[in-house]
C-alpha cells in the first residue's frame, strides 16, 4: 500500500488545495483528511457521511464537591497549574488539566472523578473522487495524535476492503503531535511550500523532522511567482538537501475561485495552472513507483 | 494588557497582523511567538537575540536494580509512557507528559528524574520592542510545555502581542489563555470562515473579548462578513487584498514600514483593541 501526505509546516501554503487536485486526478485511491482540529479537504468534497463514530480518548480530573475535604493535596501535586483555590473550594480548570490521572491516584478523600473524554467524531464517507476518512476533533480537545493514528488505521482498512492501492492523506500545519503521528511510517512526505521567509523556514523544519523519520520526501513550490528569486533559494536549498522538488505552481486566484464553488482545480479549468498540477501529479506518481520498487 | 492573534486556519495572516502591531503599539511592548513549532515573527521583526536557554521537561529514569515489578507506575501513566515487561521496567521519554506520577507511586525509589529537551527559549530585542520566542526541538511532539516555559519569560511592566500557532485544539488554546484580548485573523474563502467558526467556539469558554481582522479582503466570498453581523463579532479591521502586501510579506518586511499608507489603520486597529478590553471590564463590572 502506497501512502502519500501532504504536509507544509505552515499554514496556508496550498496543501488542501493540491491534495484536493490530486484526489481528482488520482485512481484507485481512499482519501484521509489527517488535520483533524481545522479539516478543510469536506469542503471541496462535499461527502456523504456514509459511517459517523464518537472518537473518546483520554480523561479529565473533576473535584467532586460534595466528597472534596479541601486538604489541598492536588493542588500541590498537579504540575499543570490545573487546581485552583477558589476561595477554600478547589476546582480543575478544565483547559489546563492534562488528564494525567496523579490528583485522582492520590486524593486522600477519593474525591476526584476521571470521566473519560469525548473529544470529537469520525466519518467514513464517499465523495465524487472516491471514499474519504475524516474527522472532526471537538474545538478546544486534545489528544489529535491519537484520532490522526486511528484516522490512518481506518483508512488502510478501508483500502484493504476496497482493494485500493493509494491512500492520499492532506496532513495538519507545524511539526508537532498531530503532524508527527501523520508522519511516521507513511510511505512518501509532500511538503508544500511559497516563497516566503515563513515559507521556507517552516518546510525547512518539516523536512527535518521527515528526515529524523526516515521518510522520503519531495517538495511542491506554490505560488512560485510571488518572488521567483526566494523560489529559486528553496529549489537550491533542496538540491543541496537531496530532496527533489515535483513542481513548481503559480500564484492563481482560480484556486481561491474554486474553492468558493466547491470544485478543485483540475475541476475548474481545463488548462493553465490545472495542466501544471497535472505535471505535478505525474511526478509524484513517478517518485512514488519508484520507492514501491525499492 | 496581553493580546493574542489567533487563527483557526493557518496562513491567514497572524504573523503579518503581529508584527504590524507590534510596530503600531502605542506603548512598551514585547513580542511573543508562541507558535513554537513554526516560529516566524522573528523573520519580520529581526530581533537582535540578547540570549536563550535550552527548556526540559522532567522525565522518568528507571533503575532496573531497585525494580520490583509492581506495575504501580505502569497504572498511573495514561500516556503509556512507562511499563514493565515481565520483571523489566522500560520508560519511554518521548510519550511523557511530565507528570511526576509515576516517581510519586513507585515504593522502592526505583524511578528518578530526568529531562527530555522541549526547546529553547530565546530572547532579544527588536527595536523598542522586547522580543520573546520558542523554538520547539524538531521530534518532539508536545508544544504546550515548552509554551508554559516562554511565557514564564513575560516582563509585567510591557503590553504583550502574542502571535499563537494555527488551529483550534490544544496548542492555539494554551496560547491565548493568558490573553486579555483575543484578535482573530481570517480570509474570505470558504476555508477561512469554516476554521474561524471552529476557531471561535474553541476560544469562548475562556470567556475572552473577541474581534475579527479581514486579511486579503476582496478575495472570495462574503460568508465571514455574513457571519460577523449575524454573531455580533466585531469587525477590528480589512487588509486589502493586495499583491504589494503579498510583496513585503515575501521579503521579510513588516507591512506598515513597507507600505506606510497602512500605519493609520493598525493605529486604529491598537484603539480597537484597547476598547475592547476597556467594553469587557466594563461588562464585567456590571455583571
Amino acid at each position: 500500500m502506497l501512502e502519500i501526505t501532504i504536509i507544509s509546516g505552515k499554514g496556508g501554503t496550498g496543501k488542501t488545495s493540491l491534495t484536493g487536485a490530486l484526489a481528482h486526478l488520482a485512481r484507485g485511491h481512499v482519501l484521509c483528511d489527517l488535520d483533524v482540529d481545522a479539516p478543510d479537504l469536506h469542503l471541496l468534497l462535499d461527502p456523504d457521511y456514509e459511517r459517523d463514530e464518537d472518537f473518546y480518548s483520554g480523561h479529565r480530573a473533576v473535584i467532586a464537591e460534595d466528597r472534596c475535604t479541601g486538604c489541598g493535596d492536588c493542588l500541590a501535586r498537579c504540575r499543570f497549574e490545573a487546581i485552583r483555590d477558589e476561595g477554600g473550594r478547589l476546582v480543575v480548570d478544565p483547559i489546563a488539566c492534562e488528564g494525567c490521572g496523579v490528583c485522582v491516584h492520590f486524593c486522600p478523600a477519593e474525591a476526584i472523578d476521571f470521566p473519560e473524554e469525548h473529544c470529537g467524531r469520525w466519518y467514513v464517507s464517499s465523495t465524487r473522487f472516491g471514499p474519504m476518512v475524516h474527522a472532526q476533533l471537538f474545538p478546544g480537545q486534545e489528544n489529535s495524535g491519537r484520532l490522526v493514528s486511528l484516522l490512518r488505521q481506518e483508512a488502510r482498512e478501508l483500502a484493504e476492503a476496497r482493494g485500493l492501492e493509494t491512500i492520499i492523506s492532506d496532513g495538519a500545519p507545524g511539526i508537532g503531535c498531530p503532524v508527527i503521528s501523520s508522519l511516521s511510517g507513511t510511505s512518501l512526505a509532500v511538503i508544500v511550500t511559497e516563497p516566503t521567509p515563513s515559507g521556507r523556514h517552516d518546510m525547512e523544519r518539516v523536512a527535518d523532522l521527515a528526515e529524523h523519520f526516515r521518510i522520503p520526501q519531495v517538495v511542491v513550490v506554490n505560488k512560485w511567482d510571488i518572488n521567483p528569486d526566494q523560489s529559486r533559494s528553496i529549489e537550491a536549498w533542496c538540491a543541496e538537501r537531496r530532496i527533489e522538488v515535483a513542481g513548481r505552481l503559480p500564484y492563481d486566484p482560480d484556486f481561491t475561485r474554486a474553492m468558493v464553488e466547491r470544485k478543485v482545480i483540475t475541476e475548474f479549468q481545463a488548462r493553465g495552472t490545472a495542466d501544471e498540477v497535472r505535471a505535478v501529479w505525474a511526478r509524484i506518481q513517478e517518485i512514488a513507483g519508484l520507492l514501491k520498487a525499492a | 494588557m496581553i493580546v493574542a492573534v489567533a487563527s483557526g486556519k493557518g496562513g491567514t495572516g497572524k504573523t503579518t497582523v503581529a508584527a504590524s502591531l507590534v510596530r503600531a503599539w502605542d506603548g512598551p511592548v514585547q513580542a511573543v511567538d508562541l507558535d513554537v513549532e513554526e516560529p516566524n515573527l522573528h523573520l519580520f521583526l529581526h530581533p537582535e537575540m540578547e540570549g536563550g536557554r535550552r527548556a526540559d521537561m522532567i522525565v522518568p529514569l528507571a533503575d532496573q536494580a531497585k525494580c520490583n515489578a509492581c506495575r504501580a507506575c505502569a497504572e498511573i501513566c495514561q500516556f503509556k509512557a512507562i511499563t514493565v515487561l515481565g520483571e523489566y521496567v522500560v520508560a519511554f521519554p518521548e510519550m511523557c507528559h511530565g507528570c511526576g506520577g509515576c516517581m510519586a507511586v513507585c515504593p522502592t525509589g526505583a524511578i528518578t528524574e530526568e529531562t527530555r529537551e522541549l526547546g529553547q527559549v530565546l530572547w532579544g530585542w527588536s527595536g523598542e520592542a522586547r522580543f520573546l520566542m520558542g523554538r520547539l526541538r524538531v521530534g518532539e511532539a508536545m508544544s504546550p510545555p515548552l509554551m508554559r516555559e516562554v511565557v514564564k519569560h513575560l516582563d509585567p511592566e510591557r503590553d504583550a502581542i502574542i502571535d499563537a500557532p494555527p488551529g483550534t485544539s490544544c496548542p492555539p488554546i494554551n496560547a491565548v489563555r493568558r490573553a486579555d484580548v483575543i484578535v482573530l485573523v481570517s480570509e474570505p474563502t470558504p476555508f477561512g470562515y469554516h476554521d474561524l467558526k471552529l476557531a471561535r467556539e474553541a476560544f469562548a469558554p475562556l470567556g475572552k473579548p473577541m474581534g475579527l481582522v479581514v486579511n486579503r479582503a476582496g478575495l472570495g466570498d462574503n460568508q465571514l462578513y455574513d457571519y460577523c453581523r449575524a454573531t455580533g463579532l466585531p469587525l477590528l479591521m480589512e487588509i486589502p487584498f493586495d499583491r504589494r502586501v503579498a510583496q513585503a510579506y515575501s521579503e521579510g518586511r513588516v507591512v506598515i514600514e513597507a507600505c506606510p499608507e497602512y500605519a493609520e489603520a493598525f493605529g486604529e486597529l491598537v484603539g480597537r483593541i484597547r476598547d475592547l478590553a476597556v467594553c469587557e471590564r466594563i461588562e464585567a463590572r456590571r455583571a
